[in-house]
């Protein structure tokens, strides 16, 4: 009898998947930042949320508060909660930074960083976050 | 006097898992001391040297903290104050 392994994945959506990718590119140099919002303990992401980078930075992102407020406010009115956290890196790779752990702040979502560093390709990568530590996941694309 | 308080999920290890706690107070400074004496160490997760922490985001019904006055923001009974840590990072 083999002991099941559970690991952890992202599945994604080839939709979302793309609507992330074109939001850092559109975006960039600046980075782009934003959720995709799922049924509350579903791990399913299926609305994309777009989110303005208040710091409009090539090196960082935060949430507008009081946007956040209102997304928040929505996801929990829709029983939702934050499956993905997306940002993008511009000229790094898309692994998350010290900061990007530090201030990882919602136990439950899978980070998403994409880099937009190169023209022709974007990386697309995602991790769990929790308590400093990172963990890589596979990312599983699907119609 | 009750100010309902929300909670993110990442702080609710401090009230046994609720999502949200009441308190009282007539300002928020006082509210999140008398939080404290029940949930040990959420303090410190909000304040920092007698201010806000910088990315926690605190909102006084639909407006943010920051644009009031902070700790010292009056509140009353059937406020709601929501903690969102800040979504950010480099």
């Amino acid at each position: 009898m083999t002991a099941l392994a559970l690991t952890a994945v992202l599945s994604i959506t080839e939709d979302l998947y793309a609507k992330i990718v074109a939001h850092a590119r559109a975006d960039h140099p600046d980075e782009a930042c934003g959720v995709l919002a799922g049924p509350a303990g579903s791990d399913r992401p299926y609305r994309f949320v777009p989110m303005e980078n208040a710091e409009r930075s090539p090196t960082f992102y935060r949430f507008d508060a009081t946007e956040q407020l209102r997304v928040w406010r929505e996801m929990d009115d829709n029983d939702e909660e934050p499956i993905v956290i997306y940002h993008s890196h511009t000229a790094t790779e898309a692994y998350p930074s010290r900061t990007d752990i530090s201030y990882a702040s919602e136990p439950n979502a899978h980070y998403v960083l994409v880099s937009t560093r190169e023209d022709d390709t974007t990386e697309f990568r995602s991790y769990r976050i929790l308590d400093g530590e990172v963990e890589e996941e596979p990312v599983v694309v699907m119609e | 006097m009750a100010i309902e308080v929300r909670i993110p999920t990442i702080l609710r290890t401090y009230t046994d898992g609720a999502k949200q706690v009441d308190g009282t107070g007539s300002t928020l400074g006082e509210v999140f001391a008398d939080l404290e004496s029940r949930h040990a160490g959420l303090s410190a997760r909000l304040i920092e040297a007698g201010a806000l922490r910088r990315f926690v985001n605190v909102y006084l019904n639909d407006e943010d903290v920051r644009f009031l006055s902070g700790l010292d923001t009056a509140v009353k009974d059937g406020d709601t104050v929501t903690v969102l840590p800040a979504v950010a990072g480099g």
